[in-house]
């Protein structure tokens, strides 16, 4: 019994960081609309920011003065982030501002091991809270229980904040309409920028208080921002009793789920998030979301087939494709294979984000899937490759179709939580399961049959595949299931209102764009000769939403291109620089800020102003009107 | 007129929130080709009554039938299918398609071919909307992107989706809103002829009485939940409980059509 309630405490002093930095993240929602996707590395950020001043500078400061100077001083760091970046997307679509918060983790990731190593630090303990507690026999750190004190006093706190001030009640009132706030004379700018500040600080001051409990190292960002969207998946986005509900919740979850999964401690996490989905899909405090926003420069260019002459330049450039071999350098067909893989991929995720408006930020799991998937029938039942390509692709079917009717059930910024949430559940099942996924180690010796042995028959499988793919979805985006995915996602109330059930076409889609996913990771697994965790993890899924960004996210074809550019910056950046999460996160934040079309969206509205300007204007088109949904 | 059938009937519909009660005991009756306009202050209930029709709202109690069925708490998608369609007070279009692709899709709902993926929608139903847009005047703007459609052109593009799946029942949430008078009045015109050619029931909300008196066969008065008159647009007019407690535009109407009115 002892046992049990010792287990109960740690659940609820991990609660008391979690409700932290969510209750940050839900406070920065509900006034500003932005899901700070930054959050997990703002607590990173106050961690190492702790441990060096708990180290360096105990005298000057002593241990609880580091931890608060700590979160202040991050505060301050992300009050610049605020000024510098999210001033200038705050009326841009969700999905940007999630991938220019994400661009911002990246090149947090790397400057923390710039500056702090790659190593894990161990910090010193709190003083006055060396010791440990006897409880019948089982020991309590005593540090566990001051956190769990911690909890309910910053609720406390933050709900006197909120109820009892000037500012608080600014901040609520801008929570239920900032429009009419800012109408009001309220200045928005500052308001803004004071939220972002204390939920900055609140996400700070966790990480800071995580030093005496846990080692400080660069991948603690995304544990916990992980954790937190699954926190305000069930507690809600932007009530902060959900966060401090809902971290018990999860908390006192991964105490116990480690009793009975030791293994895969997350599935009960996963199973409650599930079942709160099905019964509130706005969380246990949430309240439905408005409406998503437009694109910027969404085109008014309705979606059209190729032309005829189109047609042949595609097959052209795709006979030029086949035509690398020539050069004979395995090295050039190794990455022509992996980029023609990466098309099938960007694709795949186009068709749900572009044609579907279902912006996945884990479509990388169904990718790893379909790696797994080979790997297992090819290594454990030795099956021949053609076959294990087949079936392969059926383990990211099955995945999809299991998540995806969850994750169609929430739309914008609680579906791209939702799915980055079930990408990491794989990732750690295809991490933590040993004796089947190998763990870390993955599954070696997965290699293709003679027949696709040498680099230029693999390069023309991956190059076949990849065009067949292209093609098929091509053909889907004008079917009339398409134009159905497209209605759901330009208007879910005129969907609805002729006779189109929106999430079974969005189920559909999410199925068909997982199985596409898992054919590229059937053939990366080939490609590689072995699989491993990072094949589903994060990055690789904000891999593909880049490419799919970068080449336009308004455009039919744009995945592909941006896929082969992408991909191809990619490989050669690896090659050049340490610093590439650097790197690649200035990228994609400058994608967001200053080229938001993308490489085909600008062509095309290059190409349409053009043939504006030598048409004769029709008045219609300069007296438009635009709808409001 | 009793040779009609009654093609929607609605009984004892009740729906509160709270403790207000949006609507209490409504019941009326609509024939085929008959237009009925729902008329009320702000607040009367009139949203919710033409929410509870089309599938939004689950009233608290009462029953609403088409033809004898019940839809009552049905899905919207399910009493479209039924032969139901709808406006949006506030347009609702598909603005990244062309104008003639926003009637196709409501023409490959209708014909059951949603999960179609492998044909080509542009040859979907083709000419069947090029009618359906004729029929409402804007045939001339087929290929045009619908985003880039005026205000008025759009509500003209919703009626033509609304006609899609050869509706018995129109049901049209403030057609004229935001629209220029001279447009308002060829709106009404045409969705009053289309009405009695092929003989479909149509339910408006409006608050341009001007729109209401002039294009309504019949006229329900909704206050605070309740149907307080019902009858020709005479009779409405002429009912001073409707002229005390309905002070909206009603009384301008009066008072520019009869001079001498007291005020």
């Amino acid at each position: 019994m002892a046992f049990y309630v010792v287990q109960f405490l740690t659940g609820l002093a991990s609660a008391a960081s979690l409700f932290l930095v969510a209750s940050g993240l839900s406070i920065i929602f509900g006034v500003t609309r932005i899901v700070n996707f930054a959050h997990g590395a703002f607590y990173m950020l106050g961690a190492y920011v702790a441990f060096t001043l708990t180290e360096r500078f105990s005298g000057a400061l002593g241990f609880w003065g580091g931890i608060v100077v700590a979160a202040l001083a991050v505060a301050v760091i992300g009050v610049l982030v605020e000024m510098v970046l999210l001033r200038r997307i705050y009326h841009s679509p969700e999905l940007f501002q999630l991938l220019a918060t994400f661009g911002l983790t990246l090149m947090v990731e790397d400057l923390v091991v710039l500056i702090w190593g790659p190593d894990d630090l161990v910090g010193r303990r709190a003083p006055g809270f060396k010791g440990a507690i006897d409880f019948f026999g089982q020991n309590i750190p005593s540090y566990d229980l001051f956190l769990i004190a911690l909890g309910p006093v910053v609720l406390g706190i933050l709900w006197l904040l909120f109820q009892r001030t000037r500012w608080g009640i600014l901040v609520r009132a801008a929570t239920q309409d900032r429009d009419m706030v800012a109408a009001l004379g309220v200045n928005q700018k500052w308001l803004f920028t004071s939220v972002f500040a204390l939920g900055v600080f609140l996400a700070a001051l966790g990480g800071a208080l995580q030093i005496p409990r846990d080692a400080v190292n660069h991948a603690m960002d995304l544990r916990i921002i992980v954790e937190v969207f699954v926190v305000v998946v069930i507690g809600g986005l932007g009530s902060i009793i959900g966060a401090f509900v809902a971290a018990v919740l999860v908390s006192e979850l991964n105490a116990f789920g480690i009793l009975i999964f030791p293994k895969i401690s997350i599935i009960l996490v996963f199973l409650v998030m599930a079942v709160v989905l099905i019964v509130r899909p706005w969380g246990l405090f949430g309240k439905p979301e408005a409406p998503a926003r437009r694109t910027p420069g969404l085109t008014v260019n309705p979606w059209r087939p190729l032309t005829t002459n189109e047609r042949f330049a595609a097959i052209a450039a795709l006979l030029v494709a086949a035509a690398l071999p020539v050069l004979n350098n395995p090295y050039l067909l190794t990455v022509g294979s992996e980029i023609a893989i990466f098309v099938i991929f960007a694709a795949s995720l186009h068709f749900l984000m572009s044609v579907g408006g279902l912006a996945s930020f884990g479509h990388a799991a169904y990718f790893g899937l379909g790696s797994y998937g080979v790997a297992l029938l090819a290594t454990k039942a030795g099956l021949p490759m053609i076959v294990c390509l087949l079936l392969g692709p059926i383990v990211g079917l099955l995945g999809a179709a299991v998540f995806g009717f969850f994750a169609v059930q929430l739309s914008g910024v609680y579906f791209a939580m939702l799915t980055l949430a079930f990408a990491q559940i794989v990732w750690s099942i295809a991490f933590q399961w040993v004796s089947v996924t190998g763990g870390d180690n993955g599954i070696l010796s997965v290699w293709p049959s003679s027949w696709v042995a040498s680099p230029a028959n693999f390069y023309w499988l991956s190059l076949g595949v990849a065009a067949f793919a292209v093609v098929i979805l091509r053909i889907m985006v004008f079917s009339p299931f398409g134009f159905a995915l497209r209605a759901t996602r330009d208007s879910p109330l005129r969907s609805e209102a002729i006779g189109i059930n929106s999430k079974r076409i969005q189920w559909t889609a999410f199925v068909i764009a997982g199985t596409v996913a898992g054919v590229a990771g059937a053939l990366f697994a080939y490609l590689k000769g072995s699989v491993f965790p990072d094949n589903m993890g994060i990055s690789l899924s904000v891999d593909a939403l880049v490419m799919v960004l970068l080449g336009g996210v308004e455009t039919v074809s744009g995945a592909v291109i941006g896929a082969i550019v992408y991909k191809a910056l990619n490989i050669w950046l690896v090659s050049q620089t340490d610093l590439s999460k650097l790197v690649l996160g200035g990228f994609v934040v400058l994608i967001v800020v200053a080229f938001p079309k993308g490489i085909v969206g600008t062509l095309e509205a290059l190409m349409h102003r053009r043939r504006k300007s030598s048409s004769s204007a029709s008045p219609l088109l300069s007296s438009r009107i635009e709808t409001a949904e | 007129m009793s040779m009609v059938p009654t093609l929607l009937s609605v009984e004892n519909l009740t729906k509160s929130y709270g403790g207000v009660h949006a609507m209490r005991g409504v019941t009326f009756d609509l024939r085929a080709g008959e237009i009925l306009a729902l008329i009320g202050p702000n607040g009367a209930g009139k949203s919710t009554c033409f929410n509870v029709l089309n599938g939004q709202i689950i009233p608290d109690s009462g029953r609403v039938r088409l033809l004898g069925e019940e839809i009552t708490g049905k899905k919207p998608r399910v009493i479209w299918r039924m032969g139901v369609g709808r406006t949006f007070q506030i347009t609702a279009t598909f603005p990244t398609m062309t104008v003639r692709e926003n009637v196709q899709v409501a023409l490959v709902s209708h014909g059951g071919e949603l999960f179609n993926l492998w044909s080509s929608t542009a040859s979907h139903a083709r000419d069947e909307a090029g009618r359906l847009l004729d029929l409402v005047g804007m045939g001339a703007y087929a290929e045009r992107p619908c985003g880039e459609l005026a205000y008025g052109d759009l509500k003209r593009l919703e009626l033509a989706i609304a006609l899609a799946n050869q509706p018995k029942l129109l049901l049209m949430d403030e057609p004229t809103a935001g629209m220029a008078p001279r447009e308002r009045v060829e709106l009404m015109r045409l969705t009053a002829r289309i009405a009695r050619e092929q003989s479909i029931g149509v339910l408006f909300t409006e608050h341009d009485m001007d729109v209401v008196f002039e294009h309504a066969d019949r006229i329900l008065v909704l206050n605070r939940g309740s149907l307080i008159a019902e009858g020709s647009p005479e009779e409405v007019r002429g009912n001073t409980q409707v002229q005390a407690i309905y002070l909206g535009e009603g009384l301008v109407y009066d008072a520019r059509h009869r001079e001498g009115a007291s005020a």
